[in-house]
């Protein structure tokens, strides 16, 4: 089975997040940059299926050379090999076009993609890529099972679960559940050096949107606290004041 | 030219989202002088899809074949695509919700239009290119994104646009889609769904909590509140890491990011990654015992105590308010 995860590189989670050029774009200044917290669970399921030679892992980013830490990470987590589409990840429909385009010459039976990046929040890039190459994509995957050419998925949905059956190729956005994460050993990190990592050249894709500036949500006021003897207080404060009950 | 929404149905009943996204639709409607018309896919009855009048809509497409009960991305996304080409529809409107998701980009490529997903203001127009504020870096901050082609897809954050009646009555249409094989690949084998549970993502109020809890059978009280307040449960990461509550509860920087307009944290420190993914809350309530924990900084209204005494009384509190 040839499984390829699509990597994003993504701010630490403790990042304080400011911008630069007029608040027209991200500061990267002293940023910390990890495999996106969901993509590193797909990695770990593609690991978990292709282990004992049942299969082979391709790790895809699109993104500058200054990634490529984090994709030697992907390789000494398990992965076989690596591309590295050199381009500025624009947006997520430049993205999925990269990756659709070297997808298509290599006929993966699974694409595993995490369920958003957390930075963008983006869910797109698996919807993008199941129509880009006409097969089916599951987003918010909980638990997947390869047998043979059918997957079965737990897909989350409002207020519960569901549970699918179909046949691969397929797109899954992976969630929580999937897999655990796993952390390379000594072992995968002197192998990772030596693994290949090829980089690739991007298609032309137009241009459809582009975020024109950001800023940062209005701060809050001073929390008012309630004595907890007066916890009544509170509740006529939540109906009266704030008018939310 | 004229604007398509989506309207989403669990087992036949219309979603809260889907009355926020018919809003929506109307005020984008009012704005560009369009029309909006509403599609709904599986079983509806005539009854629920009447309600699209109330929001100011008032034409329904109706699309309910066999094939289509049950939610399959890949079909619905070109049953969506296919009455927006038939007729003309340059925007299609849906719900940013889990299914919402999965269908936005499929209808977007289909139809080659721009994205804005997690939409959660009205678009500022200036003819062709709109711009449209989304939250980014896990609501650490919001974005302008501007979408330069005719045609546009937007899929609206559920609890960012409140849904506002304005009657009139409806006309309701049969549309009969073509599929291709290919669309109905998917087969849906369970359908498990907790019918008594208020869903987290569309939730007014939230109550959520942590390791302040100190283990998983003390969460009767929290689930007792949030019974009382009609709220959805929700806890942190470290409590669904250690199997305390369902990863499906989890919400935060990696988890659901949520913006009701009451949230209650309990027990609860307040670390970075768990505030990115609540602070669009309109109103916070913190309780936790150390004064020094960060989710203060951030709360609007805040009790310093223990929880195993504060929330009993918090209960008993909300039971006099609802009854009186």
């Amino acid at each position: 089975m040839k499984i390829l995860v699509c990597l994003s590189n993504v701010p630490d989670t403790t990042s304080k997040i400011t911008f630069t050029d007029n608040n027209t774009a991200f500061n990267s200044n002293g940023i910390q940059y990890i495999i996106n917290p969901y993509d590193e669970i797909a990695l770990a399921k593609a690991v978990e299926l292709a282990e004992g030679g049942k299969g082979t892992v391709t790790v895809i980013h699109v993104g500058e050379a200054a990634a490529e830490p984090t994709i030697r990470k992907a390789l000494a987590v398990g992965a076989d090999d690596a591309v590295r589409v050199n381009a500025v990840a624009r947006d997520a429909w430049f993205v999925a076009n990269q990756i659709a385009h070297y997808a298509k010459e290599q006929q993966f039976d699974l694409i595993l993609t995490g369920r958003e990046s957390i930075d963008y929040n983006g869910a797109q890039v698996q919807g993008f890529l199941g129509e880009l190459l006409s097969i089916p994509s599951i987003s918010i995957a909980k638990k997947l099972t390869i047998n043979e050419t059918e997957a079965t998925v737990e897909r989350e949905i409002e207020g519960g679960k569901e549970v699918l059956t179909v046949s691969l190729p397929i797109v899954v956005g992976t969630a929580e559940g999937v897999a655990e994460p796993k952390i390379p050993n000594m072992r995968g990190i002197m192998t990772a050096r030596t693994k290949p990592l090829q980089v690739a050249e991007p298609v032309d894709v137009p241009l459809l949107s582009k975020i024109a500036h950001y800023e940062t949500p209005p701060a809050r006021g001073q929390v008012k606290l309630i004595d907890k003897a007066e916890i009544a207080q509170l509740v006529n404060l939540l109906h009266s004041e704030a008018k939310v009950i | 030219m004229s604007i398509l929404v989506y309207i989403e149905n669990v087992e036949g009943a219309l979603k809260k989202s889907t009355f926020e996204s018919l809003s929506y639709a109307k005020a984008v409607a009012d704005l560009t002088g369009e029309t909006a018309t509403a599609l709904s896919i599986g079983r509806v009855s005539q009854d629920e899809l009447n309600k699209v009048g109330q929001y100011g809509i008032e034409k329904v497409i109706e699309v309910d074949n066999n094939d289509l009960e049950k939610f399959v991305n890949q079909a619905y996304a070109s049953v969506i695509a296919d009455v927006a080409k038939s007729m003309g529809a340059t925007t299609v409107i849906l719900s940013n919700s889990f299914s919402g998701k999965g269908l936005a980009p499929r209808v977007a490529a289909k139809l080659g239009a721009a994205l804005a997903d997690g939409a959660i203001a009205l678009p500022t127009i200036s003819g062709v290119t709109w711009q449209i504020q989304k939250t980014v870096f896990s609501n650490k901050a919001i974005a302008t994104e501007e979408l330069h082609e005719q045609k546009k897809v937007i899929a609206l954050t559920p609890n960012s646009f409140e849904a506002k009646e304005a009657a009139v009555a409806v006309t309701i249409e049969k549309y009969e889609p073509q599929l291709a094989p290919n669309d109905l690949s998917t087969v849906i084998k369970e359908i498990v769904r907790a019918t008594d549970k208020v869903s987290l993502p569309e939730a007014s109020i939230v109550v959520s909590a942590g390791r302040g809890l100190k283990g998983p059978e003390n969460w009767a009280m929290i689930e007792e509140l949030a019974d009382v307040l009609g709220a959805a449960t929700a806890c942190s990461k470290p409590v669904s890491d250690a199997g305390w509550r369902p990863h499906a509860e989890h919400v935060g920087q990696t988890g659901l990011a949520v913006s009701p307009n009451l949230y209650i944290a309990i027990g609860i420190s307040g670390a970075i990654q768990h505030l990115a993914g609540v602070s669009a809350s309109k109103t916070i309530v913190v309780i936790n015992k150390d004064p020094e924990a960060p989710f203060f900084k951030v709360a609007d209204y805040g009790i310093v105590g223990d929880a195993f005494e504060i929330v009993p009384q918090l209960i008993e509190a909300f039971k006099a308010y609802k009854n009186n």
